[in-house]
C-alpha cells in the first residue's frame, strides 16, 4: 500500500523582497525550499512507513528544478519521487494544480492501492489551502484537513482516525480509506537526512511525468484550466497606527486603554 | 644466598610469556583503528618524548604540586629499570650475569644509585598513599583498589630490595655495602648480630619476594590503569605534531562510514590514547561540563573507549558485530559514552591542554557527534533548526542573507574589491545579525578606518564559516560550505582576512587549511594590537572603564595561543594590566557557548556562563573585556541572570579601543 505525499517547491519567503517600484516580488536569486508544511506532510508519511510498512511516493508539480526538492524527499526516506513537469502545466491556479496532482495520484493508484494522500495545510507562497481539498474532491477521497495527529490507521478495516486542530478545540474524526489529509505545523518535527541517504538520493531516479504521460486535456490544465488569474501582486499600504495613552509614565492605564480598544474593535474577546 | 635457578627459570619464563601474551592481546586491538600516519618528523618526536617524558615536562610544568612526586617516581623507575633488569637476568644465570662483574667504581656508583632511588621511590609511594587518603582528588577512582594495589606492589618491591640488600650487607656478602646508605643503615640498625644462616635465609626470602612481586607487577600492568606505564611514552611519541585545533576531514563517498559509532571506527591513535590514560583526572578538573555537573567527564570518555575496546575487541578481531555499543549503551555501566555526554562538550580544549600524555579528547567527541548527526540523524531537537538554517541561509538564525550588510547602513561601508583591497573584514554571522554584536562590527570598522587599513567586506555574499556545524558533527554540510567559501575567496582574490570572531578565525585559519588553502587570517585583537604598536592609531587613555577584567576565549587563547595581544591593547588604553580571573590564559574557563553549545539548551547542571560570570565578578570589575561574540552573549546573559547588568558592562576589545580613538 502506498502513502502519497504532495510537496511544493516554494521560494524561501524570508528571502523574497518586494520591488519598491513595481510592487511585485523579486524572485531572482532567491533560493527555493520545500514548503515547510509539506516537509511535515512528508514526515508524517514517513512515520506511516515506519509504523505500518507502507511505501511512500512523493509527487510535486513544478518546473524542472523542483528535482532538488524531490531529491531531498528521497534523502529523507521516500521510496519514489515523481516530478510533474511540463510547460503546459505552467501558470496553474489551485484548480488546475489539483487536476494534475489528482491525475498523478490516480495513475499511482492504478498500480498500487493508495491508503492516504498527505498534503501540507497550505503553501507559504500561495497560502490558499485549496490544493489538498481540491485533490480530494477530484479523486472523490474523504478529506481530513488541519490534522495535528494521525491516531490510528487500520489497514484491515480500511479506516483512519485523526485529530483535527480547530480554533480552541480539537475534533477527532474517522474516515474510510483512501483519504486525503492536510497537516498543520504541530503534527510532528521533521527528521534530518542521514549522509548515506543523501548520497544515495543523489543517484536515485526522479521520475518525470509530463503531459505526454499524463494525457490531460489542455483546457483542464495550466493557465487555461485555471479559474482564477493573478492580476497584480502588491504589498498593501500600511495604515498608520495609533498611540494609546502614556505607556511610559502610566503603563497600567495604557494597558487598560489598549484592551478596551481591542475589545471595542472585536479583535479580542473576554 | 642460594636461589633454586631451575625453579626461577620456570617461573620467569611463564611470567614473561604471559606478560608478552597480555601485551600482544591488548596492543593488537589498537590495529583495529583506522590508519593514520604518526611516524613523520621522527627527530622532533624523539626530542619531544625525551623532553616530556624523560625530563617530565609533562607532569611538572603542566600540572600540580604532585607532579613533582610523579617525576621523582618516574626517575627512580628509570634507574631501577636497570637494577630490575639485572635482577631478573641475574636469577637466570647468577654466575654469568651480574652487575658486580663491572669494574668497582661503576658497580659502586650504580649500587649507590639503586639504593637511593629505592628509598626515594618508597617515599614517593608513601606520599601518594597519604595524598589519596588524607586529601584525595575529587574523583573516586583515585582511591580505587587498582590504585592502592599498584602503590602497594611498588612499595613491596622496594621493601624487598632493602630486605635483600640489608641481609646481604649483614652477612658480609655485599661488596658495595658502604655505598648503599639506606640498606647499610637498615643492616646496622635492625639485623646486627643476627646469625649468618638466618641472614642467608632472609636474603633468599626477600629475593623471592622481590622476584615474584616484580614478575607479578609485570603481569598486572596490562590489566590495570597502569598500562599507562607501558603506553604513555609511545603515546607522547605519537602525539599530534600540531596543536589539535581541528577534526579530521571525511570523504563523502557512497559506502563510507561517517562518524564514529563503533570503537573500531576511531583512528588507531585514538585507541592508543585510551591505553595511555592513567586516569589522573586533570582533564576532568578543568572541564567546564564536568565542573558544572554535566554527564560529560573527559577522563571517563577515554576510559569508556578503552573498556569498550577491550569488551568488543575479541569479537571485532574476528569480524563479528560488537556487543557493547559505543554511544548511549549502558546506563550506569562502563564502556559506553552517553549521548548527553557527547553533546555536553564545548570543545574548549581545556582537557587537551592539561593532559600530560597528549590525549586528544575533542576529536573523539566530535567523531561521535558525527555518527549521531550523519549516520543516525539523532540529535537534540533544537539543532534541527540550526542545521536547516545553516544549509538554507548560511547563518544560524535563518535570517535572510540579504540582511548581512544591514549593519553597514550607518557607515560608508567598503566593498571588498579584487586586487584593490588588501584585507577582507570577515564580519561573521554574529557580527552581521546580532544586534549587540553589530556594535562591535561598527567599532572594528571605525578602527580599520582610523588605522588607514585597506579593508572591505563581502556584504551579502559573505557566508558562514561553518564552525558550529563542524564542532557539532555535521561535517557533510560543513564540507559543502567550506568548498563554497574557498571558491568565493579564490574568485574574489581574498588572501588576507581579519575576523571579528575567534571561531571564524580558527576555522578559516586551521580548518580550511585541510582543504589546501593558506589564508592569512588574523583576529581583530591581534590586528588592533599591531596597529597600536605601529603607531597607526591615535588613542586617548580611558579612565571610564573602571576595573577591567579580561576573559580569554578558547578559540583565541588555547586554540591559537593568542593571550598577550589583547592584554597589551588593554594596557595601552587603561595604562594598566587587566585583572585576571582565577582561571586565565591556557587555563581559562569556557563561557559555555563553544562547540555549538551556543545553539543548544543547557538543562543539566549549573549553567556554564553563570559559573564564569560569577568568577569574573569576584574581581570586582566595572568592565568585562571579551574578544568573541559568544563570550559577549554569555557574559551579558550571565550578568542579567545575576542582576548585575547595571553595575558591570561587557565590552569587546574593539569597543574599548574605538572609544579611545582621538
Amino acid at each position: 500500500m502506498l502513502v502519497v505525499a504532495c510537496v511544493k517547491q516554494v521560494p524561501d519567503t524570508t528571502q523574497v523582497r518586494i520591488d519598491p517600484v513595481t510592487g511585485t516580488l523579486i524572485r531572482e536569486g532567491v533560493p527555493f525550499i520545500m514548503n515547510p508544511f509539506d516537509t511535515q506532510a512528508l514526515e508524517e508519511s514517513l512515520r506511516l512507513k515506519d509504523k505500518y510498512g507502507l511505501r511512500v511516493a512523493v509527487v510535486s508539480m513544478g518546473p524542472p528544478n523542483t528535482e532538488v526538492t524531490l531529491r531531498k524527499a528521497l534523502a529523507l526516506g521516500a521510496d519514489e519521487a515523481i516530478l510533474l513537469s511540463d510547460r503546459v502545466f505552467g501558470g496553474a491556479d489551485t484548480l488546475a494544480t489539483s487536476m494534475v496532482l489528482a491525475e498523478a495520484i490516480r495513475r499511482l493508484a492504478e498500480k498500487e492501492e493508495v491508503a492516504v494522500v498527505i498534503c501540507g495545510k497550505q503553501t507559504i507562497d500561495g497560502d490558499t489551502a485549496q490544493v489538498g481539498p481540491g485533490i480530494a474532491t477530484r479523486l472523490k477521497y474523504f478529506q481530513l484537513t488541519l490534522v495535528d495527529q494521525i491516531q490510528k490507521l487500520d489497514l484491515k478495516s480500511k479506516k483512519v482516525r485523526v485529530r483535527r486542530k480547530l480554533e480552541g478545540r480539537h475534533e477527532i474524526v474517522e474516515a474510510p480509506l483512501p483519504a486525503l489529509i492536510t497537516v498543520v505545523r504541530e503534527i510532528n518535527q521533521p527528521r534530518y537526512p542521514t549522509v548515506p541517504m543523501r548520497l544515495k538520493s543523489e543517484e536515485s531516479e526522479v521520475i518525470l511525468w509530463n503531459n505526454k504521460v499524463m494525457q490531460l486535456p489542455g483546457e483542464a490544465i495550466g493557465l487555461k484550466g485555471s479559474a482564477t488569474q493573478v492580476r497584480k501582486i502588491f504589498s498593501p499600504q500600511r495604515t498608520t497606527g495609533q498611540i494609546l495613552g502614556d505607556g511610559c509614565n502610566k503603563p497600567e492605564e495604557a494597558a487598560h486603554l489598549l484592551i478596551d480598544t481591542l475589545l471595542g474593535k472585536d479583535i479580542i474577546s473576554l | 644466598m642460594s636461589i633454586n635457578t631451575t625453579t626461577y627459570i620456570g617461573i620467569f619464563v611463564i611470567a614473561v610469556v604471559m606478560f608478552g601474551w597480555s601485551c600482544f592481546r591488548r596492543f593488537r586491538l589498537v590495529t583495529l583503528g583506522k590508519a593514520e600516519n604518526r611516524f613523520h618528523q621522527v627527530g622532533r618526536r624523539l626530542r619531544d618524548t625525551i623532553s616530556y617524558c624523560f625530563f617530565q615536562r609533562c607532569s611538572i610544568s603542566r600540572s600540580y604540586p604532585f607532579g613533582l612526586n610523579h617525576a621523582v617516581l618516574f626517575w627512580c623507575f628509570m634507574v631501577l629499570l636497570i637494577a630490575n633488569t639485572e635482577f631478573l637476568l641475574h636469577g637466570l644465570a647468577p654466575d654469568y650475569i651480574s652487575l658486580s662483574k663491572l669494574p668497582e667504581g661503576a658497580y659502586f656508583t650504580l649500587a649507590c644509585f639503586f639504593d637511593i632511588a629505592s628509598m626515594l621511590a618508597l617515599i614517593a609511594v608513601i606520599l601518594a598513599v597519604i595524598r589519596r587518603l588524607a586529601f584525595p582528588p575529587e574523583y573516586i577512582e583515585a582511591r580505587s583498589g587498582d590504585a592502592f594495589a599498584i602503590l602497594g606492589l611498588v612499595a613491596l618491591l622496594m621493601i624487598a630490595f632493602f630486605g635483600t640488600h640489608a641481609s646481604e650487607i649483614g652477612g658480609g656478602t655485599e661488596r658495595a655495602a658502604q655505598y648503599m646508605p639506606v640498606s647499610g643503615f637498615l643492616a646496622a640498625t635492625f639485623i646486627s648480630g643476627t646469625s649468618a644462616t638466618t641472614l642467608e635465609t632472609s636474603a633468599t626470602i626477600f629475593w623471592w619476594i622481590h622476584a615474584l612481586t616484580l614478575l607479578g607487577f609485570l603481569n598486572y600492568l596490562p590489566y590495570s590503569k597502569h598500562m599507562h606505564i607501558l603506553a604513555s611514552i609511545p603515546n607522547v611519541f605519537f602525539r599530534s605534531m600540531e596543536k589539535v585545533t581541528t577534526q579530521p576531514r571525511e570523504e563523502f563517498k557512497k559506502g563510507n562510514i561517517f562518524g564514529i559509532g563503533r570503537v573500531a571506527q576511531f583512528r588507531w591513535k585514538d585507541l592508543f590514547d585510551s591505553y595511555a590514560c592513567t586516569e589522573c583526572g586533570r582533564c576532568s578538573d578543568v572541564c567546564p561540563a564536568t565542573s558544572t555537573g554535566k554527564p560529560l567527564n573527559p577522563r571517563l570518555v577515554i576510559h569508556d573507549i578503552k573498556v569498550n575496546l577491550l569488551e568488543n575487541g575479541p569479537r571485532l578481531i574476528n569480524n563479528e558485530q560488537p556487543e557493547l555499543p559505543l554511544i548511549g549503551g549502558s546506563e550506569n555501566g562502563q564502556g559506553s559514552v552517553s549521548e548527553d555526554a557527547v553533546w555536553a562538550c564545548t570543545t574548549c580544549g581545556g582537557c587537551m591542554e592539561v593532559c600530560p600524555v597528549f590525549i586528544e579528547h575533542v576529536p573523539k567527541l566530535v567523531g561521535m557527534r558525527r555518527d549521531l548527526v550523519e549516520t543516525k540523524a539523532t540529535f537534540p531537537h533544537e539543532l534541527l533548526a540550526l542545521f536547516e538554517n545553516m544549509e538554507q541561509r548560511s547563518n544560524p538564525w535563518g535570517i535572510a542573507p540579504s540582511d548581512r550588510a544591514k549593519w553597514a547602513s550607518e557607515i560608508n561601508a567598503r566593498p571588498f574589491e579584487t586586487d584593490k583591497t588588501e584585507y577582507l573584514f570577515y564580519v561573521g554571522c554574529a557580527g552581521a545579525f546580532d544586534a549587540r554584536e553589530r556594535q562591535v562590527t561598527l567599532a572594528i570598522a571605525k578602527i580599520l578606518e582610523a588605522g588607514g587599513v585597506s579593508w572591505g567586506i563581502l556584504g551579502r555574499d559573505e557566508k558562514c564559516c561553518g564552525d558550529s556545524l563542524r564542532r557539532l558533527g555535521n561535517e557533510f554540510v560543513f564540507d559543502r560550505m567550506v568548498r563554497e567559501n574557498i571558491k568565493m575567496f579564490k574568485d574574489r582574490g581574498v588572501k588576507k582576512i581579519i575576523t571579528q570572531c575567534p571561531h571564524c578565525f580558527s576555522t578559516l585559519k586551521n580548518d580550511y587549511r585541510q582543504y589546501g588553502v593558506e589564508l592569512e587570517v588574523v583576529h581583530h585583537a591581534q590586528f588592533i594590537s599591531e596597529l597600536i604598536k605601529d603607531g597607526k592609531l591615535k588613542l586617548n587613555g580611558r579612565k571610564d572603564l573602571g576595573n577591567v577584567v579580561f576573559h580569554d576565549s578558547c578559540y583565541l587563547g588555547r586554540y591559537n595561543g593568542i593571550y598577550e595581544a589583547p592584554r597589551e591593547v588593554v594596557v595601552s588604553i587603561t595604562g594598566q594590566a587587566p585583572a585576571e580571573m582565577k582561571r586565565h590564559h591556557d587555563r581559562s574557563f569556557c563561557c559555555g557557548a563553544g562547540g555549538g553549545r551556543m545553539w543548544m539548551e543547557e538543562a543539566i547542571g549549573k549553567r556554564i556562563h553563570l559559573e564564569r560570570t560569577e568568577e569574573a565578578l569576584k574581581e570586582n570589575p566595572k568592565t568585562i573585556c571579551v574578544c568573541c561574540p559568544y563570550c559577549m552573549t554569555m557574559f551579558e546573559d550571565g550578568l542579567k541572570d545575576i542582576g548585575s547588568e547595571d553595575k558591570v558592562q561587557v565590552l569587546d576589545l574593539s569597543e574599548i579601543v574605538a572609544g579611545a580613538l582621538k
